[in-house]
């Protein structure tokens, strides 16, 4: 396993296994997107308070949990190429952060269709909000970070350190604005006892969070191929890759 | 090394930044004018009744601090950079986190320390009443060397930029949100008559932590910025 793990890490070995996973991922990632979307959309049943606009949830649950997902990943992979210098965790961090920055953003705008009917405002300054929203901001400053340093190598290990800072600073914020005023409502999957939904409706969501969970997966996986070819244009190895040649 | 070397390179160190800050006062005084710049637009902007201006007091106060605060960060590393004595402080066989630290306390003794003297003032004229006043004080006092710290990550990181400006507030600004917010907090309480006990010591801690782990990210920070 960790010959195995070892092995992943060199840039060549990596982009041939990603390039093999890759038609699996997206196999299953179609249809696990599929079978949820048909279970959420038409097999559950409409809810008894929010009728059917609560079905939303079976893309803003997702998103919202990717959003916080990916920025873990990131800053894990990050303190792994500030540690290591290993490349590839550099490139995953790097590659991650435009996917999480879409997940957050696609879980502001579903809150917010979902909030407009419900809340009567398209946007409130609630604890869930607000914390999403300077989610998506420390998004965009690792973005812009990674982009405004030429040297990439040096670039990636300034987003680790961003990425790492950040970590610390998320629950802070997110429980800072919980106690400063909250609206949004409580969790209804996170308590253990008895959940709150029922059983049609949850397995859609659960499809639908493994489903996003796959395309985070074939997402960063995409990006960080490409990344690995621009930032080793004239190795040996991307010299031989069938498609350059 | 011995202890005394210790605290006297930073003790050294301090004095060094002291005496820079006060060659260049415009510097010292700019991040100064814009706070108090900043707050008197607010009458302006918002209109003049007295009750709106107080309820907004704590919150219009902390911002204008945060904006004042990041405005001034450059100054902690930037010249330094440029003329290459950020890399020889890096080469020296003091500590760099301590010597970080060093240099965010003596930005703080310039920038954070001016704006709690003249936040009274400016809290009266917004018609803060009269007990708020202390406690708005306390909150910068713990507050404003969090923003110090804090800010001298993105500073390091941000320094070997050409345009560094714009991306530091991207960067810094989000992480400041934890300290507006207990400190207005604690303001609008202390407004309202109720105990602010559990603000202050959230504040503290954050301090402490702040304290503890933001020389370590800065000192990486500027080892990548100068390498």
């Amino acid at each position: 396993m960790m010959k195995f793990l070892h092995k992943l890490t060199s840039p060549p070995y990596f982009y041939h296994f990603s390039g093999r996973l890759l038609p699996w991922l997206s196999g299953l990632c179609l249809l696990l997107l599929l079978a949820g979307l048909y279970g959420g959309l038409v097999l559950a049943p409409a809810d008894y308070q929010q009728g059917d606009s609560f079905r939303i949830i079976y893309v803003h649950v997702p998103s919202a949990w990717m959003s916080l997902f990916i920025y873990i990943v990131m800053a894990v992979a990050g303190g792994v190429a500030l540690v290591w210098r290993i490349k590839l965790a550099e490139v995953i961090a790097v590659s991650s952060a435009p996917v999480g920055a879409s997940f957050t953003f696609l879980a502001l705008i579903t809150g917010s269709l979902w909030g407009k009917p419900m809340w009567g405002a398209w946007w409130v300054w609630d604890a869930r909000l607000t914390s999403e929203l300077l989610l998506l901001f420390l998004y965009l400053g690792v973005i812009a970070l990674y982009s405004a340093i030429e040297d990439k190598r040096a670039a990636a290990r300034a987003v680790g350190i961003l990425a790492l800072v950040g970590v610390v600073n998320i629950p802070i914020i997110h429980y800072s604005v919980e106690w400063w005023n909250t609206l949004h409502q409580g969790p209804t999957l996170t308590k253990f006892d008895a959940p709150s939904i029922h059983t049609s409706m949850l397995i859609p969501l659960l499809l639908m969070a493994v489903a996003f969970k796959l395309y985070y997966g074939i997402a960063v996986l995409l990006r960080a191929r490409n990344e690995l070819l621009q930032r080793e244009p004239n190795s040996g190895w991307v010299a031989e890759l069938p498609e350059v040649k | 090394m011995s202890r005394s070397s210790l605290s006297r390179a930073f003790f050294f160190l301090l004095q060094r930044d002291l005496l820079l800050a006060f060659r260049r006062r415009a510097e010292v005084v700019n991040p100064l004018l814009f706070f108090v710049l900043v707050i008197s637009l607010f009458p302006l902007g918002v209109g003049n009744k007295p009750q709106l201006l107080q309820d907004m007091a704590p919150g219009v106060i902390w911002v204008a601090a945060l904006l004042a605060a990041m405005l001034s960060l450059e100054s902690i590393f930037r010249s330094d950079f440029e003329d290459g004595s950020l890399e020889q402080l890096l080469l020296s066989a003091q500590p760099a986190p301590l010597l970080v630290l060093a240099k965010v306390t003596a930005h703080w003794l310039v920038t954070g320390v001016p704006l709690i003297i003249t936040a009274p003032l400016l809290g009266m004229l917004l018609g803060l009443p009269g007990q708020s006043i202390g406690v708005l004080m306390l909150t910068l006092l713990l507050g404003t060397p969090v923003l110090s710290l804090i800010g001298a990550i993105g500073v390091a990181l941000t320094v070997g930029l050409r345009r560094g400006g714009i991306i530091l507030s991207l960067l810094v600004l989000p992480l400041y949100v934890p300290v507006l917010i207990f400190a207005s907090n604690a303001v609008e309480m202390a407004m309202a008559g109720l105990p602010i006990v559990a603000q202050l010591n959230i504040l503290a801690a954050l301090l402490f932590l702040a304290l503890a782990l933001t020389p370590l990210a800065t000192t990486a920070a500027l080892r990548i910025s100068v390498s």
